[in-house]
């Protein structure tokens, strides 16, 4: 308890710091706009509806469908860019959290914005009109000042939902308080993930208050209270900005789970053995990891040839283990400029996998035996596997055909299979749980499931780089699958567990002997 | 071409007016001269066109058709902001800013005008103590105010940039008769001392009578009588008119008969 503790303290300027630049940007960003489009909405009625029913829209759209939406259109803008001007933007982190976030904060400042205006007594607007006042002074002189404890009501819900909402900002690799969460989620470190959303509702309460302060300035005419809420949340902006000397030159992606987050620690431990200055960025999408390496913004990072076999060349035939490896090298190579520098040594491949007891009684060692049974058991699996080619591959190569399927965050679905919750699950074949658990994986004798070889993939830009040949070749071939599975068991345990560093100083200690 | 009288200056001049509100014509074909120092009222029944003839002069209101000139210039030659800050406004629902004090309201057309800080404030005392209001209200807000105090501001404020041109729209309906009666009598002396062109609608026959030169009868957006009050109220052709102006006459007998039973008892 202490020892997380600890270590989610030591992690709090970076992440705070983060989150408070990305949210005032994004709620800066969102006022601006919401104003102009408050002002065009109640002075053109025909503008109101579609802005209103926009703004509504984007609200109904979950945060992180709207970030990861952003990821894949901010890449072909940063491409048509370099196309056009010869220079392109980072696609990834900080600019779709951003964009995502500012569409967030719109809707409540629009909404009130007019509501506020559109409100007011017709009279005053006559009023205005009759003294001499030009559209504009109207605005700033009377409309503005009457609405504004409703537009600060707005601004403040504004606030909270951003500060909420940047938590989601993880996945697309922008640090912020969500690294708690993310990473506390999947290497189930409660701690963390508790620390995450009480530093995330203290933030928001905090600006809340301030904000508070403000509106009752406005209301009452109180200068000094609006100078001392805009003092303290600027000095606050300042603080959080002030630039960390955190100069990476190599930069280690990883996915988000236990297996990735040890991986990395290990990659970023051997690129600092041998001289170099490595900073991670976990927790990201699947897809998005390797459409950050293949556009550079990412240096290093290990995947697994059937995931980009079956995602990224979009092949749906299945081809043997070190067949499959070398056609998958030579596509990178040539379609995407990126380096498969070489396989770990173990595979992390979906495997089905059945409580033992569960199995001996029903007299199941392999999916053969499974497909008898399969209408009377439910199968759960990750949000990933029963979307890919090698579901109906499986399938119809067994002819399964379960009573009921469910999907879970892959934490979850160890926990449900044990509890007896569904009765076969896509199991990943290094997860330590599967031991922990006491489950048996069911054997292919069909050959139906893609090999996953974990594989280290380095960028164009770095792929001639002789530091990272020298951090890489120690570990190629050198991680048999029982080592793996036992580092990820000192993570996913639940007594005692050892942070994702200490997992990979394990692992880095006990390296197969190389041949 | 013989030699004319020299004729009085024409201040407010509408020619050929017509405004409609979708198939709705709400003022028709509307010629209305009003000459300096002059105060006129407009009667007529709801929906007469009372209030749009009115709109039409400070250009709250377009019209569709017709010409309205101040000072023989037609109005649509300057911006209508410019316009409006020579003209004062008042209407029965005051809209006194809320959110700026009994002098901000009052010093806001001099404000827009650019005058000097001191040279509102000055004037904003001079239009307090002009609408019968204490100095000490200059730092109220208008919640704190009666009914009728905030349209003696609603006054003042019209009359801060010294205008020469008064338009108002059922100024006192909205008061109680006595506070009604006092404010109407006021602002006559107001017209009176400052020389002022006075256009006032109003659906009150006796308070028309008893503050205009001239009375101006309206009928579905046309102008079916005009001339002063006496002339009106004298056995008009005009059979709604003639109705409309017995009024306060039958009124004035009944009280007068009242007063006489009450002497008598």
């Amino acid at each position: 308890m202490d020892d997380r503790v600890a270590v989610a303290w030591q992690q709090l300027p970076l992440y705070l710091g983060e989150h408070i630049v990305l949210s005032a940007a994004a709620l800066g960003l969102g006022l601006t706009l919401s104003m102009l489009f408050a002002i065009a909405a109640v002075r053109n009625r025909y503008v109101r509806w579609p802005v209103l029913t926009l703004a509504s829209l984007i609200q109904t759209i979950p945060g992180l469908a709207l970030l990861a939406l952003f990821y894949p259109l901010l890449l072909a803008l940063s491409a048509l860019s370099e196309h056009l001007f010869g220079r392109g933007f980072s696609a990834l982190g900080f600019l779709p959290s951003l964009l995502a976030l500012t569409l967030y904060s719109m809707l409540p400042v629009i909404r009130n914005g007019v509501t506020g205006i559109l409100t007011l007594d017709p009279a005053i607007g006559e009023a205005a009109r009759g003294v001499g006042m030009t559209d504009w002074q109207r605005l700033l002189r009377v409309e503005l000042p009457l609405a504004a404890p409703m537009l600060m009501a707005g601004v403040r819900t504004a606030a909270v939902w951003v500060i909420g909402a940047a938590t989601l900002s993880t996945p697309v690799g922008q640090t912020s308080l969500g690294n708690y969460i993310f990473a506390g989620l999947q290497v189930q470190n409660w701690v963390s993930v508790l620390f995450g959303c009480v530093a995330a509702a203290a933030l928001a309460l905090i600006v809340d208050q301030l904000l508070a302060l403000i509106e009752s300035g406005v209301v009452r005419r109180r200068p000094v209270r609006i100078a001392a809420g805009v003092l303290v949340l600027l000095a606050g902006i300042g603080v959080a900005a002030i630039p960390r000397s955190d100069a990476a030159s190599y930069v280690v992606g990883a996915k988000g789970f236990t297996e990735q987050y040890i991986l990395s620690a290990l990659l970023a431990e051997r690129i600092a053995k041998e001289g170099g200055v490595a900073m991670r960025r976990t927790g990201l999408g699947s897809a998005i990891a390797f459409s950050a390496l293949a556009a550079g913004e990412i240096d290093i990072y290990v995947d697994y040839s059937g995931t980009l076999w079956a995602n990224v060349m979009r092949r749906t035939d299945i081809r043997p283990r070190t067949q499959l490896l070398a056609e998958l090298r030579d596509w990178l190579a040539r379609e995407r400029r990126v380096d498969l520098v070489g396989a770990l040594g173990f595979e992390n491949a979906y495997a089905l996998a059945m409580r033992r007891n569960r199995a001996a009684a029903l007299g199941i060692a392999s999916i053969d035996d499974l497909a008898a049974h399969a209408r009377d058991l439910s199968v759960g699996a990750d949000f990933e596997f029963f979307a890919r080619p090698e579901w109906p591959a499986l399938r119809d190569a067994y002819g399964l055909d379960f009573a009921g399927r469910r999907e879970f965050q892959s934490t979850f679905m160890y926990d449900a299979v044990a509890t007896g919750e569904v009765d076969v699950i896509a199991a990943f074949s290094t997860d330590g749980r599967i031991a922990a658990n006491d489950l048996v994986v069911l054997a292919d004798p069909r050959g139906a499931l893609l090999p996953y070889d974990a594989i280290v993939l380095v960028s164009a830009d770095r792929a001639d780089d002789p530091l990272v040949r020298r951090a890489v070749a120690p570990l190629l071939g050198a991680i048999p699958v029982e080592t793996m599975r036992e580092a990820n068991y000192l993570v996913d345990r639940s007594i005692d567990p050892l942070p994702p560093v200490a997992a990979a100083r394990w692992l880095s200690e006990n390296l197969a002997p190389r041949n | 071409m013989s030699a004319n009288p020299p004729a009085p200056q024409r201040i407010i001049e509408l020619r050929a007016v017509s405004r409609a509100y979708g198939l709705i014509r709400a003022v028709h074909n509307l010629d209305l001269v009003v000459h300096a120092g002059e105060f006129v009222a407009i009667v007529g029944e709801s929906g007469s066109g009372k209030t749009t003839t009115l709109k039409t002069i400070n250009r709250l209101l377009e019209p569709d058709s017709g010409d309205v000139m101040i000072d023989g210039v037609p109005t649509r030659s300057h911006p209508a902001h410019l316009l409006r800050r020579r003209i004062g406004y008042v209407f029965q629902r005051i809209g006194l800013f809320p959110h700026l004090t009994v002098a901000e309201n009052i010093g806001i057309t001099p404000k827009l005008l650019g005058w000097s800080r001191a040279h509102i404030a000055g004037r904003v005392g001079e239009l307090l103590e002009l609408v019968n209001l204490p100095q000490s209200f200059a730092e109220r807000r208008p919640a704190e105010l009666s009914g009728g105090q905030r349209q003696r501001v609603g006054v003042a404020r019209a009359l801060a940039a010294r205008p020469w041109i008064m338009l108002m729209d059922e100024p006192f309906g909205a008061l109680d008769p006595v506070t009604r009666d006092a404010l109407g009598s006021e602002y006559r002396r107001l017209h009176e001392r400052m020389r002022l062109t006075t256009l006032m609608v109003t659906h009150d026959v006796l308070e028309a009578v008893l503050l205009a030169d001239r009375v101006v009868v309206m009928r579905s957006g046309r102008i079916v009588a005009d001339g002063p009050p006496r002339v009106l109220m004298n056995d008009h052709p005009d059979e709604t008119v003639r109705a409309l102006m017995d009024m306060p006459r039958r009124q004035a007998l009944r009280v007068a008969a009242l007063l006489e039973e009450r002497a008598r008892g």
